[in-house]
């Protein structure tokens, strides 16, 4: 769906110097040779703090920017050289930026797009409702969108994106400044859209809950460099992180010794709780459950999984990966692998 | 051509939602339209006061000049109306709006066009139509279909070419944003120069705006013909009659600077 190799973009910036009017110009690159590949199906979250190349990565990839080097293809074409026959296949939705008409009703902004779009009315009025009901745009669909609230607006933006069947949804912040309710339907339709209809999702975000909920993938990029790209669970293991079971004993018990791959014990309740840090790559929770049971009966297990905020603090902290392809989805081993 | 015409077609049902949206607020829809037409009347009322004073203007009589005024004014505002909301052009660029038309499954320059279309812009239509009706009504031309056809044609080319002058001239905003009041001295002033017949201005002035703005082309030129007079400045006939080909020629120009203009805005231009 999406195969991006050594993409880089460049920007050209002047700035004042010091002295009288003399003006230097720049070169800042905002996205470093990126390689990465996205197949069909996939949901796939792309994450990364400001300014790290996120949204010039996503307008090469939509073909609003012209890429310096390197090569993108989506749904087979070349965005920047086939901008429009790419905008029929893929709808893109910007979390600061409406597609809608401000002083038209929801409605007619649909109707549009429907021209825009060319798309055939019974498709149309099929996929209209299809949203209208999913999102619950029915009490808004007839008033104008500037007097939209943000989260309906939001349902609105998303659904203008899908109306023309789009293989590959792109999303830049979609959940940007919406209450946990909004976020919460937004994240659900999404997920389903991704299974049910098996519609492509790239998705750019800060909140790393959206990750969590919906990308089976992450893509973690900084400085404009891939630092990490895997299934979560993975990342989670390959970033070193522990993981905690906690369990919890038929009677107080002194803190436990002698496990291996546990790292740091702490107790609760005299003992009848206890927290067992452990290293994921030195045990598994299973075996551990059975050392445990050795010293002392169990009433009740639960393993408790690194906060992703945790692991993507892990990735930024330790820089971009010396392995000679960062970022490759297919070669797992130079993937995070310390040096 | 035939993508020309599917996105004529969708270019229409943009300009006819807002054009519903416009006639929702009736009254100040109709105050807005005849703030347009007052505009237009302001530089008639320019050429009525000097005519109270001098018998001719550049050697030319009040009709003749009222003919050029209303012709220049038919095609600035038939061009105003189609292109007109092009002057959003940097704010859709500040504000990153542009990205979304580069979204779109169609041409940027239609979008444009389309994004802020003001059927107010009509005022100015009406005014220059009035004019040009008295002005016709009651002189003693003699029609023949050539006259008549020259008649239709003109305001169309003189539409073409005004709307060319603001496309290349907006375009200016995608190298330097605040660039809007430099795009106005030859869109607004260029309206100003073709509404007289170029014998009142001189030197470099004439020669900027009569040929490289090819306002000459836009009603003086066609009122000649009109009126059967040679160009007291010695241009040879077939030169008087080539605004269909000067306006087709604008447009190409416009549109390849356009091109560039957004090539440049997406990156490899720079």
């Amino acid at each position: 769906m999406i195969e991006a190799t050594e993409l880089s973009r460049s920007f050209r910036v002047t700035r004042k110097s010091g002295r009288r009017l003399r003006r230097i110009r720049e070169e800042v690159v905002a996205v470093r040779s990126v390689s990465f590949t996205v197949e069909a199906g996939e949901a796939v979250g792309y994450i990364g703090p400001n300014g790290a190349g996120k949204s010039t990565t996503i307008k090469m990839l939509t073909g609003i920017l012209v890429p310096t080097s390197g090569r993108v293809r989506v749904c087979g074409l070349d965005p920047s050289r086939q901008r429009i026959d790419l905008a029929r296949r893929i709808g893109v939705v910007f979390g600061q930026r409406s597609q809608l008409w401000w002083d038209l009703p929801l409605a007619e902004s649909f109707q549009l797009l429907r021209h825009i779009y060319r798309t055939p009315p019974s498709d149309h009025a099929e996929r209209l409702e299809e949203c209208t009901e999913l999102l619950g745009l029915k009490g808004f669909l007839t008033t104008p969108v500037r007097q939209l609230s943000l989260g309906q607006r939001m349902r609105g933006e998303v659904t203008a994106a899908l109306l023309h069947a789009p293989e590959l949804l792109v999303l830049d912040e979609p959940t940007i400044g919406l209450d946990l309710e909004s976020k919460q339907r937004l994240r659900e339709f999404l997920a389903e859209l991704n299974t049910r209809r098996r519609t492509t999702l790239v998705l750019t975000t800060h909140a790393l809950d959206d990750i969590e909920r919906l990308c089976r993938r992450m893509l973690v990029i900084d400085r404009g460099r891939v630092l990490a790209d895997g299934p979560l669970e993975r990342l989670r293991v390959e970033v070193g992180l522990e993981r905690t079971l906690v369990v919890d004993l038929e009677r107080p018990t002194a803190p436990l010794r002698g496990l291996a791959g546990v790292v740091e014990v702490r107790t609760e309740t005299d003992g009848r709780r206890q927290r067992l840090s452990f290293q994921a790559d030195r045990t598994t929770a299973a075996a551990l459950i059975t050392a445990v049971a050795r010293q002392a009966p169990i009433h009740d297990v639960s393993v408790v999984e690194p906060e992703i905020d945790d692991v993507v603090r892990r990735l930024y902290a330790r820089g971009p990966t010396t392995a000679e392809h960062p970022g490759r989805f297919d070669a797992p081993n130079d993937v995070l692998r310390a040096p | 051509m035939a993508d020309a015409v599917t996105s004529f077609g969708t270019y229409r049902h943009l300009v006819a939602a807002q054009v519903r949206g416009q006639l929702s607020y009736r009254s100040s829809f109709v105050l807005n339209c005849f703030g347009q037409m007052l505009a237009q009347c302001t530089d008639l009322v320019v050429i009525l006061v000097l005519f109270s004073r001098v018998a001719s203007l550049g050697g030319f009589g009040v009709r003749d000049v009222l003919l050029i005024y209303s012709l220049a004014g038919l095609s600035f505002g038939l061009a105003d109306l189609v292109v007109g909301s092009i002057d959003q052009l940097p704010t859709f660029i500040r504000t990153g709006e542009f990205d979304v038309v580069l979204l779109r499954p169609l041409g940027t320059l239609a979008q444009l066009a389309a994004s802020d279309f003001q059927l107010r812009r009509l005022g100015r239509v009406i005014t220059a139509l009035g004019v040009l009706g008295y002005v016709l009504s009651t002189s003693d031309l003699d029609w023949t279909v050539a006259r008549v056809a020259l008649l239709v044609v003109t305001p169309l080319a003189g539409m073409v070419i005004f709307s060319s002058i603001f496309v290349a001239a907006s375009s200016v905003c995608f190298w330097f944003i605040d660039s809007r009041e430099l795009a106005n001295t030859v869109t607004y002033g260029g309206s100003y120069f073709t509404s007289y017949p170029i014998t009142v201005f001189t030197g470099w002035l004439r020669t900027f705006l009569a040929y490289v703005v090819p306002g000459a082309f836009v009603a003086y030129y066609p009122a000649l013909v009109l009126i059967g007079r040679a160009d007291p400045l010695g241009a040879p006939t077939w030169l008087c009659s080539v605004s269909p080909v000067v306006a087709l020629l604008s447009a190409l120009g416009a549109a390849t600077v356009w091109r560039r203009a957004v090539r440049h805005y997406r990156g490899t231009g720079s």
